[in-house]
């Protein structure tokens, strides 16, 4: 557990020093869905219509964009290494990882969200949708992304190649997630929606970890 | 028994009989998909709903059939070299991942020519038809990881570790995406096909399953030998072989 604590204090440490990092992921995200009525039209209702896949969408790829970062550095500088041959199991690093990146890409993402929300016209009860879809959605993407950039890592192309990898696994995540407040917009009860994110959730909180840790020994064997 | 089928685990062992059986199942594959087409186009009856044009679910389902069974295939023998850490298992992997891609691609490609007589237009979001381009980009994924990892030993490692992500995924894209499916889709195309499928309908799809799954076997037995060859260029055997060629 301690090791868990100081990884993660360690991660925010950095991102604390390199303010820029998180902040670009999060004002891609925005600007990403901003750009969607200029190639749609302004017509209010389309938008609103859409404003959920918009926001989920730019989600996506704002978290395919930051994961290249989750191992790169501590790679380069032989840091995961140390962390590898450490007595403290690898695993327990990987998540500690895994909930720091959450902590600076998707749970930003999810508290902006009602900003694009306020764009694209959704009333407020779909605008809590929102946040709550992507608060338990984010840490898929972390989760999951986790074993891509671990795949990639060190090699070439590895951003587009992280992408091509991951983005199709983020599938039931993008339909349960914008569903969600799809049907709230529809008059449709969302919990089940929600419910199967969550089911998603729990499955990726095993299976990322796991395929994270094996490809790190892998690249780093 | 089992130690003697883990002898051919070894390529230089399986690369003879790999040889061998090519030519067999070639002409399986060949005898099966003619007499799967003659039963396509002579035998079976025409589509009181959709004429002749139906006639392309001879080659549409048994395509999509065999692309999702080599997926598994696959991630299985992917798993299998993760496990045991066999040389062959990866090997084979990498052997069946361009044919998998190949059958994904034409079930995509005839889907697509089947929906314009019938439906008006080249693609719908139907849940199948979009879970089979999920699976196709599972493919490439899957081939672009490995031909960007330069080390082979590496390259399969992280290969299966991630036909195995995909293996547990599968069933949740699809299940997802026909939830998706169900809630966006109007009535406005209905892909219920006749409820009763003629005998002789069903006769041929199964042999032009074969006649792919054939296919398959002769193909990524080639390919197989190739990747052997090429990784084992050094090996005193490779030398022999070539000297006596």
């Amino acid at each position: 557990m301690h090791s868990f604590v100081s990884v993660l204090r360690r991660e925010l440490q950095i991102a604390l020093r390199r303010k820029g990092d998180a902040l670009n992921v999060l004002v891609f995200f925005i600007v990403v869905a901003s750009l969607f009525p200029f190639g749609v039209g302004p017509e209010a209702n389309q938008l609103r219509a859409m404003a959920a896949g918009v926001a989920w969408i730019a989600a996506l790829l704002a978290a395919v964009l930051s994961l290249p970062r989750l191992f790169a550095a501590d790679h380069a500088d032989g840091t995961l290494e140390q962390m590898l041959v450490a007595p403290q199991p690898l695993a327990l690093v990987v998540l500690a990882k895994i909930t720091g990146h959450w902590l600076l890409t998707g749970l930003p993402l999810a508290l902006a969200a009602p900003l694009i929300g306020l764009q694209y016209g959704l009333p407020a009860d779909a605008l809590g949708l929102l946040i709550v879809s992507l608060l338990i959605g984010t840490p898929v993407l972390s989760f999951l992304g986790a074993a891509g950039a671990a795949l990639t890592l060190g090699v070439r192309g590895g951003g587009a190649l992280l992408a091509l990898l991951i983005l199709p696994l983020f599938v039931p995540v993008l339909v349960f997630g914008a569903g969600a407040v799809t049907a709230g917009l529809t008059g449709i009860n969302p919990s089940a929606h929600l419910s199967l994110l969550g089911a998603i959730l729990a499955v990726s909180s095993l299976i990322g970890p796991w395929a994270a840790c094996a490809a790190l020994r892998v690249a780093l064997d | 028994m089992t130690s003697r089928l883990f002898q051919f685990a070894a390529p230089q062992a399986f690369f003879p009989i790999a040889g061998k059986l090519i030519p067999w199942f070639a002409v399986l594959a060949g005898v099966l998909a003619l007499a799967g087409l003659y039963v396509a186009f002579f035998i079976a009856p025409t589509d009181h709903q959709q004429g002749e044009a139906y006639r392309i679910i001879f080659i549409h389902v048994p395509a999509a059939w065999v692309s999702m069974f080599l997926y598994l295939v696959m991630a299985g023998w992917a798993g299998l070299g993760l496990a045991l850490n066999t040389r062959l298992s990866g090997m084979m992997a990498s052997a069946i991942a361009p044919t998998g891609a190949m059958f994904t691609f034409l079930a995509l490609w005839s889907g697509a020519l089947w929906g314009k007589p019938t439906w008006g237009t080249y693609w719908v979001w139907d849940a199948r038809l979009t879970s089979e381009l999920v699976l196709l980009f599972l493919y490439l994924g899957f081939m672009a990881l490995k031909a960007a990892i330069p080390d082979p030993v590496r390259a399969d490692r992280a290969g299966a570790i991630l036909a195995l992500l995909g293996v547990v995924n599968v069933p949740i894209i699809y299940f997802s995406v026909q939830w998706w499916n169900t809630l966006h889709q109007g009535a406005s195309v209905s892909l219920t096909r006749a409820p009763s499928m003629a005998a002789t309908m069903l006769l041929g799809m199964l042999l032009m399953a074969f006649a792919a799954w054939m296919y398959s076997f002769a193909t990524a037995f080639s390919r197989v030998r190739a990747i052997i060859l090429e990784r084992e260029r050094d090996a005193e055997w490779v030398r022999l072989q070539r000297a006596a060629a």
